[in-house]
């Protein structure tokens, strides 16, 4: 099993045992701490497209948790929330991240927050167009939910008409991908150890972004500016032509995303325009929502939801995206009982070609401390699209976590 | 002259008073509910940790813990602001709802998910919907306004022993799941001490039962116990006070959807 010590890691990992120091001796205020311990089991039907994957079964294990401390006049806090997988198959799958152990203090005017964490911005469900901050975690899930701890200092403020704040971000993560065993890639495994950066970026360059939110009465309003390093590399075959480089770009972009809650719709937009390279596009996504509470007397809430996508990069440029011109469409089924049964269909197709990529995800808790998860995941495409290099990795996982 | 001009004004304050005397039953049902909610005016701001318990027709029950922050409007016609912030079940932990209750109108509610870090502006049209899988419906939570009801008071009779007053309560909002409450507050403390509910169908479906009060200086009662029976399907569900804390420094801020990851 490989795994890559890079000093930030080292770091980080002297910052969890002085966490651990800190947090017993505060154990006073308000001090939680939560370990769980996940069993995964993935199995793809179908044979592997290339040389090399693994067939059939993966099976995996991660171990992750959540601490948190809050000071008695409740302006301190501590979070912290490691993750480390396991995975039987592939080497770059086992992996160790620091999801969040950041710092954050209130003072009378302003807010501060220090360390790695996990920022969200946006309101559609298929796609986040103007969600910059965190570097995915590709080799997780292809589905790009999850995210790489983002070193990061933010300074906050309210004001009167909205919440600022400001983001520096001194470090890039680089994104994760599927090893050479790993099913979920082209022809050509990413070669993790030999990532470019263009126009004088490097890991240590630095990022900035600027964020207001504001609500007004249906509306909630965000708008951003972020100038760095773009999270999605352009990959590029190496001169052997044996694995991709991974090159991070420079990106400059502003975005907004607005949802407006009327009655039981919700109507979303995102829409960013980027300078990434030397190419100027825009990416957007359009959405509404409508939930049908109590569907027939049945204790059940269904939400519909469809989403138009668009995306007019220059693939030959820029960093490849599989949502050019797409459409969502997806539901939710909220059972409101005692185990907060939870079902989430949704596919995406490409209005052009036809490419689908559809999902199935059902969870429940099982007793107080465990929950149980399936998610289904089916690909179908053209061969001449990029997403047929997923065609034979259709799959079925199941997941059981047990909480302490 | 003189003597003619006041016996006019006698004769017209005679009257006026005659007519205040006759209190309409609405108007005794309003004033009643109005002392009892006018009891818990200026508590400012409030931090109650709750222990939650569904049990449902076979017996079999499940406990969640969470805190519930609220900030008080002392406008009676604006609704308070509140957080409920969950620390059990354990897959839930972190998950917050904030709430901007309204008086007619839907409230603005938000959820926290900690899994995504993401805040979602969610639809709040569903007053009637379970709250967190339980027996209390949204509704139910935040209802203690005033202006959320038309009230006529119906008899004097006793609980348990104890004399109170039988009000019928109909929901002026709109989205509602019920179309009329009983409720019954005491004579002594003027205090909620039970509500029924009627369904769209007019039957009595659900019970509320607050118990153990506590004073938490001057006007201000809490029950430690409220539990809801649920008549057609035999669950039901017990909110127990774990520690009430009021007059704590909480700052609007903190009440606003931006807030929300930073809990």
């Amino acid at each position: 099993m490989k795994m890559n010590l890079n000093p930030l890691r080292l770091v980080s990992f002297k910052i969890i045992v002085l966490f651990v120091m800190i947090s017993s001796s505060a154990f006073a205020s308000d001090f939680s701490f939560t370990p769980s311990v996940t069993t995964e089991f993935r199995y793809f039907p179908e044979s592997p497209a290339y040389d090399g994957q693994l067939e059939y079964f993966q099976p995996s294990v991660y171990f992750s948790g959540e601490a948190r401390w809050i000071s008695k006049d409740r302006k301190k806090r501590l979070r912290f929330e490691p993750f480390l997988r396991v995975d039987v198959q592939d080497d770059e799958r086992s992996h160790f991240d620091v999801r969040e152990l950041n710092y954050s203090q209130r003072f009378s005017n302003f807010d501060l927050l220090i360390g790695n964490a996990q920022i969200f911005w946006g309101v559609a469900e298929s796609r986040n167009v103007v969600d910059v901050i965190n570097q995915f975690d590709e080799v997780e899930n292809s589905d790009e939910t999850d995210k790489l701890g983002q070193p990061l200092i933010r300074f906050g403020k309210f004001t009167d008409i909205g919440r600022f704040e400001v983001y520096y971000l001194p470090y890039f993560r680089e994104r994760t991908f599927p090893g050479g065993d790993g099913r979920q890639r082209g022809p050509l495994p990413v070669d993790l150890d030999n990532a470019k950066y263009d126009e004088g970026r490097e890991e240590w360059a630095g990022d900035f972004a600027l964020r207001y939110q504001h609500q007004i009465g249906q509306f909630d309003i965000g708008i951003h500016v972020f100038t760095g390093t773009a999270r999605a590399p352009f990959l590029k075959s190496n001169e052997e032509g044996t694995s991709l480089l991974p090159i991070y770009q420079k990106l400059t972009q502003g975005g907004v995303d607005i949802q407006r809650t009327w009655d039981a719709w919700l109507l979303k937009l995102e829409v960013v325009i980027a300078d990434q390279s030397g190419d100027n596009f825009i990416s957007n996504v359009l959405g509404l929502e409508y939930t049908f509470f109590d569907f027939s007397d049945s204790g059940i809430d269904i939400g519909i939801l469809f989403e138009g996508l668009y995306d007019n990069r220059d693939e030959n440029k820029t960093a490849s995206t599989l949502f050019e011109n797409d459409i969502f469409a997806g539901a939710r089924f909220t059972w409101n009982d005692f185990q907060e049964s939870e079902l989430l269909l949704g596919t995406i197709i490409d209005w052009e070609t036809g490419s689908m990529f559809s999902s199935i995800e059902y969870e429940r808790r099982i007793g107080e401390n465990m929950k149980f998860e399936v998610e289904a995941q089916y690909f179908l495409a053209q061969d001449s699209e990029p997403l047929a290099q997923f065609e034979r990795d259709s799959n079925l996982t199941l997941r059981l976590t047990r909480y302490y | 002259m003189r003597k003619l001009f006041s016996n006019i004004i006698m004769i017209g304050l005679l009257t006026f008073s005659s007519f205040a005397n006759a209190e309409t039953s609405q108007e005794k049902g309003f004033r009643i509910a109005a002392q009892s909610d006018r009891m818990d005016k200026g508590f400012g701001t409030s931090i109650a940790r709750l222990t939650m318990t569904l049990t449902n027709s076979a017996g079999d029950s499940t406990k969640r813990e969470l805190e519930i922050k609220t900030k008080e409007k002392p406008n009676e016609n604006v609704g308070d602001k509140s957080v409920t912030f969950f620390f059990t079940p354990p897959d839930v932990e972190g998950t917050a709802l904030l709430s901007h209750s309204k008086i007619l109108d839907s409230d603005d509610q938000w959820l926290y998910l900690p899994e995504l870090a993401r805040v979602k502006r969610i639809s709040s049209s569903n007053k009637s919907g379970p709250f967190v899988g339980s027996e209390f419906a949204f509704e139910d939570l935040t209802a203690a306004e005033l202006g959320k009801y038309s009230y006529e008071w119906l008899e004097d009779t006793t609980l348990e022993d104890l004399k109170v007053d039988k009000i019928k309560q109909i929901p002026l909002y709109q989205r509602s799941g019920y179309t009329y409450l009983i409720a019954y507050i005491d004579k002594d403390i003027n205090q909620l001490r039970k509500i029924e509910f009627f369904n769209r169908g007019g039957a009595h479906f659900k019970t509320l039962t607050q118990s153990e009060f506590k004073n938490y200086g001057g006007t201000i009662y809490r029950p430690m116990v409220q539990q809801m029976d649920n008549h057609l399907t035999g669950k039901s569900t017990t909110l127990r006070v774990e520690v009430y804390e009021f007059g704590i420094e909480l700052n609007e801020n903190e009440f606003k959807s931006s807030a929300l990851s930073q809990l």
